[in-house]
C-alpha cells in the first residue's frame, strides 16, 4: 500500500470518527417530545435520559407509544415536535449524509421479528452493515467476523449458512441480535428482545444481553414487557403512561412511587412472581 | 467507560488509527500495537500482519482502544502463531476471553465442490425437480376432483360467487387485450400469406389460410399463452402470499377447506372462461384478417365471409370447444399448485409465479401438438 493510498485512509477514517461516544455522559437526551398520527397523540412533552453504559427498560401498556418511541430515536419516525439527541446529534438536524452515517454506525437496532433478509443466510445477512460502511474488507476476514457474532450470540455453528425460513425463533432473535451487533455499535436498540420465546430461551436470553453489554461496554435501550427481563438486565427502568414518562429509576425506586399503574404493573401477580424469583435467586447466590 | 485501553504514554492530539511495530525477537517477531484497534480504524493492519513470519508476542500496552473486531484480529494471531498477548487492559482482557474459545466449527459457507460436480448436480436437481414438479400438478389434480366429489356428496352448493368473481377477472376484464392481439395477429396471418401466396397467383387463398388457423388453432393457442400470463400467475401469486401470510392454514383450522373455497372457483372460473375466449379470439383474429383482404386484396367483407362458410368444417370448430376447456383447466391447477407449493419467503412467491406461467404455457403446448395428432388421425382435416 502506497503511502498516498494510506493518508487517505487515514484522512476517511479521521472524519468517520466524529462522534466518539466514550465523550458522552448520555447516549440519549430527549427533550420535549411529541409524536402524533393524525388526531391520535401518542407522545406529549416526553423527556427522557439514558446514561452511556447502562440498560435501560422501557415499559409501559399497549399502545403508549414504546416502539413509537425507538424509531423516533432512529429516525424511522419524524416526531412532531421536540428534540432527540444522540450522543450529541439531532438527527433531523444533521446536514450532510457523512454525519448521520456516521452517528447510524454507532448504534444496532433489533427489530421484534427479527427483520432478517430473508433472501440472505444468517452470516450474510451478518456482513450487510459491514459491507455497507466498510467496503474494503476482505472476504476472509468478513467471513471470521460472521462466525465469531454468530458464536458470540449463542448460536449452533451450523447457523451460519441457513437462511431466516430454516430457523426457529428464539434463533432469529438471536439472528437478528448478531446484525445488529455488527458493527460493534456502543448503543444497542432492542425490541422486546424475549417476546414469543419460551420461559427457558427468555431466560438465557437475558442472560445474554447482561452478558454482551458487559463484555462490549454497551448501553442498552429495551423495550420489554417481560418483568423477568427488567429484574435480571435492566441497570434502570423507565415507565411510559399518559403520553411522557411518568417515572425513571432502579425497581426499588419505582416501588416507592405512588402512582397506580406502576403500583398494579409491578406489584400484580405477574409482577410479585418475579420479583420473588429475583429474590429466592440472589439468596441461592449469597449461599453458594 | 466503553473500550478504551490504559494509554498512559499517548498524548494524542488526533486520533490515531490502528498500526503496529516489529522487532525480531529470538523465536518471531515482537509486535507493538499502537493507536486504535478497532474496526473503523483497522486499515491495513491486518494484510500487514499477514506478511509477517512467526509472530512471538503481541503487546496491547499502547493501544487506545480495542473492540471485537480488533479483539478478533489478535485472537487469530495468536491461534495461527502461538502468540502471547502481553500488556492487554482489562477491557482488552474481558474482550479478548469472549473471543478466545474454539469457532473452528463455525461455518458461514455451505462447502464448495468443483465446478463440474455442480454443474452435474444442477443438472440431476432440474431433472429431478421438473418430474416431481408434473407429478405434483397430477397429485394436485387428482386432490382437486377429491375435492369436488366431496362437496358434491355432501351436497354443499359450488361457490357460485367466488366463480362469477374470476370470471370478471379472468374473462371479461381479459377481453380487450386478447381482443386487440388477436385482431393484429389475423392482420399478420393475412398480410405473410397474402405475400407468399401472390407468388403462385393464388391470393385468394389467404382466406383459408386465415380462417382454418385462427378457428383451430391459433386463436385458442394465442388466448391461453394470454390467460396463463394474467390468470396463471395471479392465481399463483394471490395464493402464494395467502401460504406466506398464514390465511390458508387459518383457514384449515377453522374447517374452511382451502381446495373448496380457494382453488376450485379459480379452477372453474379459468375452465369455463377458456372456451368463451377462444371463441371470441377466433372471431377477432378473422375479423383481421378480413380487414386485411378488404382493403389488401380489395375484397368486400361478404365475400370474405361466403368464401369463409364454405371452407371451414365444422370439425374446426369442435375441435377448439374441446381443446379450450382442457387448456383453462390446465392453466388453473398449475396456477394452483404452484401458489400452493410457497413455503418460505417473499422470493419464493416470484419463483412459483413464474414457475406456473412457464409451465403451464409449455404444457398448453405439449397438450396442443397431441392434439392435433389426434384429430387428424381420426380424419378430421
Amino acid at each position: 500500500m502506497s503511502d498516498e493510498t494510506r493518508a487517505e485512509i487515514q484522512e476517511e477514517l479521521a472524519a468517520a470518527d466524529a462522534v466518539r461516544p466514550e465523550k458522552f455522559d448520555y447516549a440519549i437526551r430527549i427533550r420535549g417530545l411529541r409524536n402524533q398520527f393524525g388526531e391520535a397523540v401518542i407522545h406529549e412533552g416526553l423527556d427522557l435520559d439514558v446514561r452511556s453504559g447502562e440498560i435501560l427498560g422501557v415499559v409501559g401498556g399497549s399502545g403508549t407509544g414504546k416502539s413509537v418511541l425507538m424509531r423516533s430515536i432512529v429516525g424511522l419516525q419524524t416526531p412532531a415536535a421536540g428534540e432527540i439527541e444522540v450522543y450529541g446529534k439531532t438527527l433531523d438536524t444533521i446536514a450532510n449524509e457523512e454525519e448521520s452515517r456516521d452517528l447510524r454506525r454507532r448504534w444496532g437496532v433489533m427489530f421484534q421479528g427479527g427483520a432478517l433478509f430473508s433472501t440472505l443466510s444468517v452470516a450474510e445477512n451478518i456482513q450487510v452493515p459491514l459491507r455497507e460502511y466498510y467496503p474494503r474488507l476482505d472476504q476472509q476476514l468478513l467471513d471470521e467476523i460472521a462466525a465469531y457474532k454468530v458464536a458470540m450470540v449463542g448460536l449452533p455453528p451450523d447457523a451460519g449458512p441457513k437462511f431466516p425460513a430454516e430457523l426457529s425463533g428464539g434463533m432469529v432473535k438471536r439472528a437478528g441480535l448478531a446484525r445488529a451487533l455488527a458493527l460493534d455499535p456502543a448503543l444497542l436498540f432492542l425490541d422486546e428482545p424475549t417476546a414469543g420465546l419460551d420461559p427457558i430461551g427468555a431466560a438465557k436470553f437475558d442472560e445474554l444481553i447482561r452478558e454482551l453489554a458487559d463484555t462490549m461496554g454497551l448501553t442498552v435501550f429495551l423495550i420489554t414487557h417481560d418483568l423477568d427481563t427488567l429484574y435480571a438486565t435492566c441497570d434502570r427502568v423507565a415507565v411510559l403512561a399518559e403520553k411522557k414518562v411518568i417515572a425513571v429509576g432502579t425497581i426499588p425506586e419505582l416501588l416507592a412511587t405512588e402512582h397506580p399503574w406502576i403500583q398494579d404493573y409491578f406489584n400484580g401477580p405477574r409482577g410479585r412472581a418475579a420479583a420473588g424469583c429475583n429474590i429466592a435467586a440472589e439468596r441461592q447466590d449469597r449461599k453458594s | 467507560m466503553p473500550f478504551q485501553g490504559k494509554s498512559s504514554n499517548v498524548l494524542r492530539t488526533m486520533v490515531a488509527s490502528a498500526d503496529f511495530e516489529h522487532s525480531e525477537g529470538a523465536s518471531g517477531a515482537e509486535v507493538r500495537f499502537s493507536g486504535r484497534l478497532t474496526l473503523a480504524r483497522l486499515g491495513d493492519v491486518p494484510t500487514r500482519l499477514g506478511e509477517l513470519g512467526p509472530i512471538s508476542t503481541l503487546d496491547l500496552s499502547s493501544i487506545d482502544r480495542i473492540d471485537t473486531v480488533g479483539a478478533w484480529i489478535v485472537t487469530r494471531t495468536v491461534n495461527e502463531h502461538g502468540a502471547k498477548v502481553i500488556g492487554a487492559s482489562d477491557e482488552a482482557r474481558r474482550l479478548l476471553d469472549a473471543l478466545a474459545s474454539d469457532k473452528s466449527e463455525y461455518r458461514v459457507h455451505n462447502d464448495r465442490r468443483p465446478a463440474w460436480l455442480r454443474m452435474l448436480d444442477q443438472i440431476g436437481t432440474a431433472s429431478r425437480s421438473i418430474w416431481h414438479e408434473l407429478l405434483g400438478i397430477v397429485d394436485f389434480f387428482g386432490a382437486m376432483i377429491i375435492a369436488l366429489g366431496i362437496q358434491i356428496r355432501a351436497r354443499r352448493r359450488l361457490r357460485w360467487n367466488a366463480i362469477v368473481t374470476r370470471f370478471q377477472t379472468v374473462g371479461l376484464d381479459a377481453l380487450p387485450i386478447i381482443g386487440l392481439m388477436s385482431f393484429l395477429i389475423g392482420i399478420v396471418i393475412a398480410q405473410q400469406g397474402a405475400v407468399q401466396l401472390r407468388q403462385f397467383g393464388l391470393e385468394v387463398f389467404t382466406i383459408n389460410l386465415v380462417g382454418r388457423a385462427s378457428i383451430r388453432e391459433l386463436g385458442l393457442l394465442m388466448t391461453a399463452i394470454m390467460v396463463a400470463g394474467r390468470s396463471g400467475s395471479a392465481f399463483a401469486a394471490q395464493i402464494g402470499t395467502m401460504k406466506l401470510t398464514e390465511e390458508i392454514d387459518a383457514m384449515r383450522t377453522i374447517g374452511v377447506s382451502p381446495m373448496e373455497a380457494i382453488v376450485l372457483p379459480r379452477v372453474a372460473a379459468a375452465t369455463i372462461t377458456m372456451p368463451l375466449l377462444g371463441f371470441y379470439a377466433s372471431i377477432c383474429a378473422i375479423m383481421g384478417g378480413g380487414a386485411f383482404v378488404w382493403v389488401g386484396l380489395d375484397m368486400p367483407p361478404l365475400t370474405y365471409i361466403q368464401r369463409l362458410r364454405e371452407i371451414i368444417p365444422m370439425t374446426d370448430f369442435w375441435i377448439m370447444l374441446i381443446k379450450a376447456p382442457v387448456f383453462g383447466l390446465l392453466i388453473g391447477v398449475t396456477g394452483c399448485y404452484e401458489g400452493m407449493q410457497v413455503r418460505q419467503n417473499a422470493e419464493e412467491v416470484g419463483k412459483r409465479t413464474t414457475s406456473a406461467v412457464v409451465a403451464a404455457i409449455f404444457l398448453v403446448i405439449v397438450l396442443d401438438a397431441m392434439f392435433a395428432v389426434f384429430f387428424s388421425s381420426i380424419g378430421w382435416n
